[in-house]
């Protein structure tokens, strides 16, 4: 039984299933009056916050709201050892106020799993992003909005569909927990930088790769642009935004080379006119709000899973449970 | 003298056969079988192998500075329960060992711990700034007698800088020890640059930036006609490089770590900063080529690169960590699990690596002779037939940041001699 979500490489295809199908049952909540399950109540769920991400926290804490959890958001901007308390004395201090769970998003690469694999806390740990490791709750709400357009219902995969990933791979944790997921769910993703912004061993990845946009447009069922920050061109990535967005941003053109039906995705938060232009932002091509609105869904299934209950949440061995939550 | 005189039963001198070893007045008096005892203190060392006191090129002891990693007190204690006699002292302290007092300072402080001797490096620029040359002379010249020179923890990247200081020190028969690390293509890094840092998100240290700065300084120092010495090697490349660098001619002696000799990148999927060294654990095709290297010469030496440090520096985000390992207590087990237990290299070879080179490449007098009569009794009796799980609990060094914590390593150091003195008995500090 899993008690922890760190990467999406760590889910099943059982597992991720068992969460969409949640996630499914989560938006009903979210369309009634009163939105709000009484699952975690009594349960205290901490959001700790090592880094900024306004729309990232808000969407965990509407999550935990939603399922009745006692909320706690704690901010630690900084780094651990150079100011402040460490990594540790914050994960004893949040152990000792009885944290069911903990929701961490860190610029420190690995922060989360040395957490859940500590004996400072006992509770769940989320990732809720970690340095250019992984953003596993991103990838499943991008999941669960390409499912629903692409191959609804549920119990269903995305087995056979393209994805095109484009962007800052390099730095991204979003591509990252998204080629592990999109891979387990049977879709092919095909990732699209400069070779500079490649990860080094990305060959090794499952997933393809290309440099060159047009080619890997026009078979896509759904396109991502990942955020590329303007800092990167002077660590010469690249040479100039112009550059970049001229050989890798998704403007009308590029537009044109997707199918109809193809999805226009991005985890936000955008840089307009860098890696996409405005209006394709706002067209009805792109789901980036619902994106959003999906997000609360996809965490109120993973807190739910992973705190519901006495009974085995995610598991590759709940055949049982898997069905019941199916239902 | 006034010294408990020794006499050992039954070693096996370099794991060859059977002898009895009289220890007498600092010396080896006598080797032979069924030596007659003659007052002496006896010692079983049945099957045990004797060899000659280790000498470790490469030794962070963290005084003056940073006592709450180490002393050059717990670190030479830790150094005699590995089987070192004589350990080196790398000059990143606080303050640098740059200057003469500095230097003098340590190795006053190694003789009045008497567990081992250390032989103080002294800085190549002033507080490892790679921008001026520190007062190589004056540190040659002091108590400390310095002849080995490095700025390791930083590289000496400046091409002018180290040229001059490759020529400097040859007036005196000293030895820049560089710390191969381009430090542009290794800003942020945390760990060996490749498919695991990929995966994990971590910034990656490319092999790279080691090879090209042991090639430009195989040059360099071929171009002066002057001696160079490389730390640490930890990768295939930088093997290949030294390599063509002896074939030419060229006067440079390497080293090896145990852990580049027994660890890989993999461990660090686990984000255990215990892990985090520099340079970093490289790939498995990288320790094979190390091993080969180090059995074929083309490595001269193993070194530890013994860094302790504190537990609230390495129980943190990785990014956060210190980088280092504690190696002294570790060492002959991992090259014996590494080198020996795989059939590369037999224990003359391993006195040869991790005694007689390391001690010529530095000059020090009076190690690194070989286990015969007349010389120094500076001995180590090491049980190749132990095996047992590494528990940092018993360590003699200040810190824990040990990577085989629990692992099953084979060998135990029973009893070391410095001139004659026992430091280390039944496994035990005296």
């Amino acid at each position: 039984m899993k008690r922890h979500l760190i990467s999406t490489a760590d889910l099943t295809r059982e597992d991720a299933l068992l969460i969409l199908d949640t996630a499914e049952q989560m938006a009903q909540v979210s369309t009634r009056s009163v939105k709000k399950l009484p699952t975690l109540r009594g349960r205290t769920v901490v959001n700790l916050f090592f880094e900024d991400s306004t729309r990232t926290r808000t969407s965990f804490e509407v999550a935990e709201k939603r399922l009745s959890a006692d909320v706690i958001n704690f901010s630690a901007k900084g780094s651990s050892v150079s100011k402040g308390e460490s990594l540790k004395d914050t994960a004893l201090t949040l152990q000792a106020m009885g944290a069911d769970a903990v929701v961490i998003r860190h610029s420190a690469s690995g922060a989360p799993k040395l957490l859940a694999d500590s004996d400072w806390l006992h509770g769940s740990v989320v990732n809720a992003g970690d340095g250019t490791h992984e953003h596993p709750t991103q990838a499943l709400l991008d999941a669960f909005t390409m499912r629903r357009h692409l191959n609804p219902g549920v119990g269903h995969d995305l087995a056979g569909r393209r994805v095109t990933v484009v962007g800052d791979v390099l730095h991204s944790r979003v591509a990252r927990s998204n080629v592990h997921l999109l891979h387990t769910l049977g879709a092919e993703v095909t990732l699209v930088a400069p070779p500079t912004l490649m990860p080094f061993g990305v060959e090794t990845w499952p997933c393809r790769t290309s440099y060159d946009l047009d080619a890997a447009l026009t078979k896509a069922d759904a396109v991502m642009m990942l955020r590329v920050q303007r800092e990167r061109m002077n660590a010469a990535y690249f040479p100039t935004q112009r550059e970049y967005t001229r050989r890798y941003g998704l403007d009308a053109r590029r537009l044109a080379l997707l199918p109809q039906h193809a999805l226009v995705m991005h985890p936000g938060p955008m840089v307009r006119g860098m890696e996409i232009e405005s209006s394709i932002a706002d067209s009805d091509r792109a789901v980036i709000v619902e994106q959003v609105a999906n997000g609360v869904s996809v965490r109120m299934a993973v807190l739910y899973l992973l705190l519901g209950g006495s009974e085995p949440a995610i598991t590759t061995s709940s055949a049982n449970t898997s069905e019941e939550n199916g239902k | 003298m006034s010294t408990t005189n020794y006499l050992i039963r039954g070693a096996r001198i370099l794991g060859g056969d059977p002898q009895d070893i009289r220890i007498a007045d600092g010396l080896v008096a006598e080797i032979g079988s069924g030596l007659e005892a003659n007052g002496e203190q006896e010692i079983a060392a049945d099957g045990l192998i004797a060899l000659p006191g280790l000498v470790d090129l490469h030794t962070h002891l963290r005084e003056p500075g940073r006592e709450d990693a180490e002393t050059v007190l717990t670190g030479t204690r830790a150094a005699a329960k590995g089987g070192f006699t004589a350990v080196h002292a790398m000059a990143n302290t606080f303050p640098v060992a740059d200057t003469a007092g500095v230097v003098e300072q340590v190795w006053r402080l190694g003789r009045e711990s008497g567990y081992c001797d250390v032989q103080p490096i002294g800085a190549v620029t002033v507080g490892l700034e790679g921008k001026q040359l520190a007062e190589l002379g004056a540190m040659a010249d002091s108590a400390a007698q310095v002849r080995v020179f490095s700025d390791d923890g930083k590289c000496v990247d400046d091409a002018v800088i180290m040229r001059r200081a490759l020529e400097y020190v040859k007036a005196f028969g000293g030895v820049v020890a560089q710390h191969a690390q381009e430090p542009r293509l290794t800003e942020g890094a945390q760990m060996n640059e490749g498919v695991v840092s990929g995966e994990l998100g971590l910034a990656g240290w490319p092999a790279v930036a080691e090879e090209s700065i042991i090639a430009r300084d195989v040059l360099l120092a071929a171009h002066v006609g002057s001696r160079l010495h490389v730390c640490h090697l930890s990768t295939a490349g930088s093997v290949e490089i030294i390599r063509w660098a002896k074939a030419k001619g060229c006067d440079v002696t390497a080293e090896v770590t145990p852990h580049h000799l027994l660890l890989t990148d993999e461990l660090v999927r686990s984000y255990d900063a215990v892990y985090k060294v520099n340079p970093p654990l490289r790939t498995e095709a990288d320790v094979l080529a190390l091993r080969e290297a180090l059995a074929d010469g083309t490595i001269d030496i193993v070194a530890t690169d013994h860094a302790p440090h504190p537990a609230e520096d390495k129980q943190c985000e990785w990014s956060a960590a210190a980088m280092g390992m504690v190696g002294l207590e570790t060492a002959l087990s991992v090259v014996q699990s590494a080198m020996v237990d795989t059939g590369l290299m037999g224990w003359a070879e391993v006195a040869q690596r991790m005694s007689a080179k390391p001690a010529s490449i530095s000059g020090i007098p009076g190690h690194g002779r070989p286990v015969s009569v007349g010389e120094p009794a500076n001995l180590v009796l090491f049980d190749d037939q132990y095996r047992g799980a590494v528990n940092p609990d018993s360590f003699a060094t200040r810190s824990r940041n040990t990577p085989y914590r629990g692992m099953d390593l084979p060998g135990r150091v029973v009893a070391t001699f410095l001139r004659g003195e026992a430091k280390v008995l039944d496994g035990e500090l005296v």
